[in-house]
């Protein structure tokens, strides 16, 4: 296998973390709607019915980090992540990298910068090219190497996502699931972006199979310093890759926190109803009442006040009306919580000091990817 | 395969958690064959399986996709789909062979005796039908009810797996709920005349955590409540480990090991087991890397000699390819159908003393 090297000459540019102080990408008032539903005539009349999927987030991801974003079906959490990579039109707000604030349309330049992979390989890759030809097409497109050295890089990438040069004639049909999503890993590496956003990655894929797709994305990250976006919905998986999580509740962002700190000792009571409802390898737990009670409320019909009011066990008059701030306590500033009856860390737990969450790399590797508290 | 009664065989690993005296497993399956005809030949899709659903307990089948188990669940309860046929075995509920029987005997089955909630409650509810009288069909069908006691019935059933508002509720259509609240009509239905096993196949699969847990909490009250059976498929340990009390392992067709889930999470015995638990990150322990089993599932139409998972396993010997393993019956109601098991054990014990 051709492990590309930060040194690698055909590798360096612009994968390696730039020199930049400031955040990598920092996104500010994003929303993003649907208009769905109504009849013919409520749409004539203009009376449309936006469904709010993103309604205000603020976030930054610092060069090198493994940023998750996790939360429910219908939380937003993937509208957040194709509107973060360009895909879907923002309402309102915007997204800047490298202090950069990129327009409604992104020139082909930034939008090499931020690439993607889908959920689904079976139906994310297009069945009638081989991968040579899908990555031919977008080096091409892109001149991300010159003409000569096409077929040298493609080899390159191909066997950076664990593959053999046998998969480059090869059609999508060929390959397992595993395998596709490596493929599609590769096309998404091969313009070497900034930010690579991988939108559950492996939750279409068998336990055994997920695993080596999950060590390739923490290969990656160690060895070309990759800054990354990881929508899930299994927070086993998050903790496992990512240095920081946020949380994502009906289009908001509830709680930020680096990985340890979060699952030690969440300050919003949706986080630790969620952490609470993951099944436990301990055997008999299934007894007692659920974490959290109540089904998500519509999107289209969002409370007032606190978003998660409805469903909150510690609910009160004032969380009707107010809708809480994302606020960090004294101490811990890289500990957000839009709350406003934030939870004291459990007895046992010192704040601030959680262990991380990635295993520790060499030193150098650990001052690169801190997180920085910096958020909104 | 396990038909004829193994002999157990070295007293290995703890002693299990102590079985209920029973008199007699509600359900057992004996060397279940099914066949599946396809244009590139025949796939033996369950090649073998025996188990055994204690009354009153649950049973997690487990296994990934391809690996037979929805099959086997099918076959219990005759929906196989019709390029799919048993060609041999027993399916014993209350000793009665399922098999064998015509459609019309096995319809007087299904409901007040065995029941199923399948993965997606969508596409299993009638979608013009309510669903007040979706639940209701099957007292007026089975138990004899008139109209309005089996109404009745179906309000008291949504109560008790808490679709709050029953009476409201009945008469809205399956779209108007939500996937939880879809999957607890399925639960109702399954429940409506009192059977005396569940079949679930994947039922929280398509569902979000919290309401994952929701449901899981729900079954395990209904089950302790009830006293009914439950056989759960699922490729979700964890979930498995909420439930059941016992869990079965398949691997390309076959039972490739069994035993109390306790006893099997703690020491897998069998290298496939092992794997899977190496390979899933895990929420409250954060490893330093996971372990994946390498190669890819085995192909059902020509399966590799002798053990089918020798061709990925890191223990496996000279032997293993040769000789088609028997599931073996250990101490402590565990069964393991690999030839080198004591050196799983091992490994298994050497990582948890680190």
């Amino acid at each position: 296998m051709s492990a590309l090297s930060p040194e690698d000459p055909v590798m360096t540019g612009n994968l390696a973390p730039s020199a930049a102080d400031g955040p990598l990408l920092t996104a500010t008032g994003l929303e993003v709607g649907f208009s769905v539903g109504g009849s013919i005539a409520s749409r004539l009349r203009h009376e449309e019915r936006i469904l709010r999927a993103v309604d205000g987030v603020d976030l930054t991801i610092q060069h090198g980090e493994a940023l998750a974003l996790v939360g429910e079906s219908g939380s937003g959490k993937s509208t957040l992540a194709r509107a973060l990579t360009g895909l879907e039109p923002l309402n309102a707000g915007q997204v800047a990298l490298d202090g950069k604030v990129l327009g409604k349309r992104r020139s082909r330049a930034d939008q090499r910068r931020v690439q993607m992979v889908f959920q689904d390989p079976y139906s994310s890759l297009n069945p009638r090219l081989t991968v040579a030809g899908m990555l031919h097409e977008l080096l091409r497109v892109h001149q991300i190497v010159p003409r000569a050295q096409v077929d040298a890089y493609s080899r390159e990438l191909i066997g950076l996502v664990g593959l053999t040069d046998d998969a480059l004639p090869a059609y999508p049909r060929q390959f397992s699931g595993g395998q596709r999503q490596r493929v599609a890993i590769a096309r998404a590496l091969a313009l070497k972006p900034d930010l690579l956003v991988a939108d559950e990655p492996v939750s279409a894929l068998d336990v055994s199979v997920q695993a080596t797709i999950l060590n390739l994305l923490q290969e990656l990250r160690s060895s070309l310093g990759l800054t990354l976006l990881l929508i899930s919905h299994n927070l086993a998986v998050v903790r496992h890759l990512c240095d920081r999580v946020a949380v994502m509740y009906l289009g908001r962002i509830i709680e930020v926190a680096p990985t340890g700190e979060l699952y030690a000792a969440p300050r919003h009571p949706y986080t630790r109803g969620l952490l609470a409802a993951i099944p436990r390898m301990t055997p008999g737990t299934g007894e007692g009442a659920p974490a959290v009670t109540g089904d998500p409320p519509s999107p289209l019909r969002i409370p007032a006040g606190c978003r998660f009011r409805t469903r909150c066990p510690i609910a009160q008059e004032r969380c009707a009306h107010e809708d809480p701030e994302l606020t960090a306590p004294a101490g811990r500033p890289a500990h957000l919580a839009a709350c406003h009856f934030p939870l004291d860390p459990p007895p046992g737990v010192r704040p601030g000091t959680a262990v991380r969450a990635v295993p520790a790399q060499s030193a150098a590797q650990d001052a690169k990817e801190e997180p920085s508290p910096s958020q909104s | 395969m396990t038909a004829a009664a193994p002999e157990p065989v070295t007293p290995a690993g703890p002693s299990g958690a102590g079985q209920p005296a029973a008199s007699g497993p509600v359900l057992e399956v004996r060397d279940l064959q099914v066949q599946i005809q396809t244009r590139r030949g025949v796939v033996r899709a369950v090649d073998g399986v025996s188990l055994e659903v204690p009354r009153g307990g649950a049973v997690g089948l487990v296994g990934e996709s391809g690996s037979g188990k929805s099959m086997t669940l099918r076959s219990i309860l005759g929906v196989l789909p019709p390029e799919a046929k048993i060609t041999s075995g027993q399916v014993l509920l209350d000793g009665t062979d399922l098999v064998p029987l015509p459609t019309s005997a096995l319809n007087r089955i299904r409901g007040p005796k065995l029941a199923m909630i399948f993965q997606e409650p969508m596409s299993a509810l009638n979608p013009v039908m309510r669903v007040g009288w979706q639940i209701a069909e099957g007292p007026q069908v089975h138990l004899g009810y008139n109209r309005s006691r089996s109404a009745e019935r179906a309000v008291e059933l949504m109560y008790r797996v808490g679709i709050p508002d029953p009476e409201r509720r009945f008469k809205a259509y399956p779209h108007e709920f939500s996937g939880g609240m879809r999957q607890r009509v399925m639960i109702a239905i399954a429940l409506s005349c009192e059977p005396e096993v569940i079949l679930c196949d994947e039922p929280t699969t398509a569902l979000d955590v919290t309401i994952q847990d929701q449901i899981l909490r729900l079954l395990a009250q209904l089950c302790s409540e009830s006293g009914v059976s439950l056989l759960f498929v699922t490729h979700d340990l964890p979930v498995v480990a909420q439930l059941c009390q016992e869990l079965a392992v398949m691997y390309g067709g076959q039972i490739v090991e069994r035993g109390p889930v306790a006893d099997v999470f703690r020491e897998p015995s069998h290298p496939y087991t092992l794997g899977l638990l190496r390979s899933a990150p895990d929420v409250e322990e954060v490893r330093s890397s996971l372990v994946p089993i390498p190669g890819s599932p085995p192909s059902l139409i020509s399966p590799p000699s002798g053990c089918r998972f020798h061709p990925r396993c890191s223990f496996a010997e000279q032997d293993c390819s040769e000789i088609d393993p028997p599931l073996r019956l250990l101490s402590s109601g565990r069964a393991t159908a690999c030839l080198h098991y004591e050196r799983c054990l091992e490994s298994a014990q050497a990582e948890a003393a680190r």
